[in-house]
């Protein structure tokens, strides 16, 4: 039975899901200037009344758990659950930020180990864990750009470079830093045009946003030229490291050429995106970029670890205390599982799972960039162009299959892209079966593609209309009401 | 073999063989030779009886104390409850809500949340949150300065210094000033937001509670902004709304602040969750997920992430504001506490914090040692002025195992004698009269 309740639609007048402690401690007033007259419009529901409720709106939720998930530049690896229940440790999540620091040094070695852990698999100096996700990982470590240039007395370099197939929040975050974005134009394998480049690089450009292995799967073979030239022409090299799997033990970003870059950590390193986030997105910078660290900063010391923020250089505070530390428990304790003698691995076996299913698939799937991808690859939609049907109707028919679709139109330079990354995490038996659903759907679209377009069939609700919902915007449960 | 990766010899060999290569090396074989890298500095991996062992030694290192500070962190009650819903792995381990017909779960959650944000804060439209208080806050900075076309942009004094910070940065790279409004008596003054208003001005961030634990009259205010068409921008803690007027009350335009304050959990200072929430007329111009309401094929009601225009996917460079993933999974914990506290609850639970806060201050008032700063009304956070060395009675505190009131003269040192406590519901008289007694002892 499909539940499609409101927690309000079941709130039952003087009902209550709590219990407060007695208190003999005198009530006082508000007062009457300052008074809200009326009262929130919450539920009024039992504790058993929420328990149901929210089981019962999970059950119309796909999570890992149930399936496979190749969602593309996401990396849905499986989210161990020793993680979760260190990071829920009472020593830890029950800690106040402004502790004495001889009360939190379990917690600062967290913090601490896990920076330097990054550091040294990335080739980067120190990493600051306070941004929360990966776009603010892109506006603290353009922040650090510009301060980079502006100490030096260098205004003029007002430019970021962007490739066209960048992730939506590189020219954005380059937008809300101040800068104006240009895009550079990708060769036909999505590498960047080294001739486009030199051609933009003069002395108004501030840096360039890289991702390497790039969005469409493809290591950037050039990248130590690409780096010659940018900082030749005085600019700082970002990397976009918000999926890091294919590079784990084989090759670092600060290896090649980069001076700052942000890493998701829960993308590579298996913390749970709960439906949006919370996210983590520590920001790692060369040597010569670490006074320009956003406040505060740990350090480890003689005595200990310390809190630190008054370097001169520094960009400034950026969270109100040091960002989502509990999430960055997770993949600490995710990096100590692994451990250097097994981190390769992720590397390759998440690059053989994209390689195969991208072989496995090619006759079916139109396949715009041949060759050897990292972790993960992009179709151009069906081969067969002649049926009408499109990657949007594919992946709603894949809902059918209690599989996750891959990420769809994006990135934006592959027009009916299909981007598929399947995590080390993934069974061959698991990948086997994607690959028979996949050539299930390509063959449906031949023989009877008013089926695939009519999709999805088996899920709680049929596809949407979105438009509707632009159109006449009901935001909240009082609109509802006054429809 | 490791017990995340399932891959057999076999499977490798049969994998490999349907690429076409001989060897896993292979697959990086494009790696320029110079970049390939030598061995990690990193542990070996440890078993699960090793990690265990590994954190509780790390967790003896770790001392939790029982707050009489707040300073932007609260030690309210959480429900078990919570805990276990939202770790479900339907919620915890799923992606953004882009594939809605599988999603109806999160989106739903997402409009709950919406719409309850809307009741306390009186606002009419709510995003599906933001990082924390602080960056929200920044984040309304941006809205009101892109909406009126601006570079210049007010802050109170008594606005979290955090905050302030946070707010002064974002504003430093992208070139907007960010002008002091002095404080008078511990409040925001009327009269410099007058002297300092003019139409170059995008608008006046504030904060209720203040940095103090006042909370503020901001009778005029909307007046003295909207003769300049100015933004009003308030940072208030949702969980006194039920008692206090709501930010609509007052004419704000955009209502931020973090969300922590319901029952997150105070986890050294994150997860927790900046909410922001405008009205009408500004919805297009906030950042972030919205989702709305619509129907499926069959004319089922249904949720969907709406207003994408916004957002950076489709906008890139012109988009409203970077920000992508949030912190979503703390979005449906707030949800949760508001279902469970419900009408009576948050306004109950934070009548006691209201209360007990107010047994310490008058407590405390009757030790020589201590003194009013301020005459004003306040709510769970006051501040006083004291005799005491400060260092030391938060020393002694410590060793007792309390956590002792913000020294104010932590962001400012001509507040040397300063400082600032915070009381929940879950300070009780007994641990509110033993911490007196403690205080009662120094000199
Ligand atoms: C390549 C890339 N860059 C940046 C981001 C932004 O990360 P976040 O959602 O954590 O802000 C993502 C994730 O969506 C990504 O895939």
């Amino acid at each position: 039975m499909y539940y499609d309740k409101l927690i309000f639609e079941i709130s039952t007048e003087g009902r209550k899901g709590y219990s407060l402690p007695k208190t003999e401690i005198e009530r006082r007033e508000v007062p009457d200037h300052l008074r809200r007259p009326d009262c929130p419009g919450l539920p009024e529901v039992s504790e058993l009344d929420v328990v149901r409720h929210y089981t019962n709106v999970s059950f119309k939720n796909f999570g890992i758990e149930k399936g496979f998930y190749p969602l593309g530049s996401c990396t849905m690896k499986y989210n161990p659950k020793i993680n979760q229940d260190m990071a829920n440790l009472p020593e830890f999540a029950g800690l106040h930020p402004y502790q004495p620091l001889d009360t939190v040094q379990g917690m600062l070695h967290v913090y601490y180990e896990t920076q330097r852990m990054l550091s040294e698999i990335s080739g980067l100096d120190t990493f600051t864990l306070n941004p929360y996700a990966g776009a603010h990982g892109e506006h603290i470590g353009l922040m650090i750009i510009k301060a980079y240039h502006r100490s030096r007395g260098d205004e003029k370099r007002t430019k970021i470079i962007v490739p066209d197939s960048a992730h939506g929040t590189n020219p954005a975050s380059a937008t809300v830093t101040g800068f104006e974005s240009v895009e550079v134009k990708s060769n036909a394998d999505g590498t960047v045009n080294l001739e486009d480049l030199k051609s933009v690089l003069d002395d108004t450009v501030a840096g360039i946003m890289l991702t390497n292995p790039n969005t469409v799967g493809i290591f950037e073979k050039d990248i130590l030229e690409i780096a010659k030239l940018v900082h030749q022409a005085g600019g700082l090299l970002y990397y976009d490291g918000a999926n890091l799997n294919p590079l784990l033990g084989f090759a670092r970003p600060g290896d090649m050429g980069f001076d700052i870059m942000h890493i998701n950590l829960h993308k590579t390193f298996s913390t749970p995106h709960g439906g949006g986030g919370p996210g983590s997105g520590p920001v790692g910078v060369t040597k010569a970029l670490v006074p320009f660290l956003p406040k505060p900063v740990v350090k480890k010391t003689s005595d200990g670890y310390s809190l630190d923020g008054e370097t001169d250089l520094t960009i400034g505070q950026v969270s109100h205390f040091v960002g989502n530390i509990g999430v960055a428990m997770k993949a600490y304790a995710y990096m100590l599982t692994i451990g250097k003698d097994n981190i390769t691995d992720i590397a390759r076996f998440s690059t053989l799972n994209a390689n195969y299913i991208k072989e496995s698939l090619k006759d079916d799937f139109l396949l715009p960039i041949e060759g050897i991808c990292k972790h993960e690859f992009v179709f151009d939609g069906l081969k067969d162009k002649s049926t009408g049907v499109t990657t949007l109707d594919v992946a709603k028919r894949l809902l059918d299959f209690d599989m996750h679709p891959p990420t769809v139109y994006f990135p934006l330079v592959v027009k009916e892209s299909i981007m598929v990354e399947p995590p080390e995490t993934e069974s061959k038996q698991t990948i086997d079966k994607f690959i028979e659903v996949m050539k299930a759907i390509a063959k449906e679209a031949k023989e009877d593609p008013d089926k695939v377009k009519g999709a999805p069939y088996n899920t709680v609700v049929k596809r949407l209309d979105e438009a509707l919902a632009a159109r006449k915007p009901i935001v909240k449960y009082k609109d509802l009401l006054s429809e | 073999m490791h017990k995340y990766m399932p891959h057999t010899h076999d499977d490798v060999r049969a994998m490999l063989d349907r690429i076409g290569v001989e060897k896993l090396e292979d697959l990086f074989s494009e790696i320029p030779k110079t970049l390939v890298h030598k061995e990690l500095d990193i542990p070996n991996s440890m078993s699960e009886i090793e990690l265990r062992e590994h954190f509780a030694s790390l967790a003896k290192q770790n001392t939790p104390l029982i707050p009489f500070m707040g300073a932007g962190a609260y030690d309210h009650y959480t429900p078990s409850v919570i805990r276990h819903l939202i770790e479900r792995q339907e919620f915890l381990t799923a992606y953004t809500p882009y594939q809605p017909e599988i999603a109806q779960g999160t989106l739903q959650y997402i409009f709950e949340y919406q719409s309850m944000i809307c009741q306390l804060t009186g606002m009419d439209v709510s995003n599906a949150s933001m990082y924390d208080g602080a960056t929200a806050t920044a984040e309304a900075m941006f809205m009101a300065t892109g909406v009126r076309r601006s570079k210049k942009i007010l802050i109170s004094a008594t606005v979290n210094p955090n905050i302030q910070e946070v707010v002064k940065t974002y504003a430093l790279y992208r070139d907007i000033e960010v002008i002091t409004v002095n404080e008078e008596d511990g409040q925001t003054s009327l009269d410099e937001v007058k002297a300092l208003m003019d139409k170059d001005v995008a608008g006046l961030i504030v904060q209720n509670p203040n940095l103090y634990g006042i909370t503020e009259d901001f009778t005029g205010f909307k007046d003295a902004l909207d003769e300049h068409k100015g933004l009003f921008i308030m940072n208030h803690d949702p969980s006194l709304l039920a008692h206090l007027k709501t930010p609509a009350s007052w004419g704000v335009d955009i209502a931020v602040g973090d969300a922590q304050t319901l029952g997150v959990p105070l986890s050294y200072g994150g997860p927790y969750i900046g909410y922001m929430a405008t009205t009408t007329k500004l919805m297009r111009k906030m950042p972030g997920r919205i989702c709305g309401v619509t129907k499926d094929q069959d004319g089922k009601r249904a949720f969907v992430l709406t207003l994408q225009a916004r957002e950076q996917h489709i906008r890139r460079e012109k988009a409203n504001s970077n920000i992508c993933s949030n912190q979503s999974l703390l979005a449906l914990f707030v949800t949760i506490y508001m279902a469970l506290m419900g009408k009576k609850g948050v306004y109950e639970a934070q009548q006691m914090s209201h209360d007990h806060a107010h047994y310490l201050h008058d407590k405390l008032l009757e030790l020589p040692t201590f003194e009013p700063a301020f005459d004003k009304p306040f709510f769970k956070e006051f501040t006083l002025k004291t005799t005491l060395d400060v260092d030391k009675m938060n020393d002694v505190l410590k060793e007792h195992g309390y956590l002792g009131p913000l020294p104010q003269k932590r962001f400012d040192e001509a507040k040397a004698d300063l400082v600032t406590f915070a009381v929940t519901e879950k300070r009780s008289k007994a641990q509110m009269d033993a911490f007196v007694d403690i205080v009662r002892g120094l000199s």
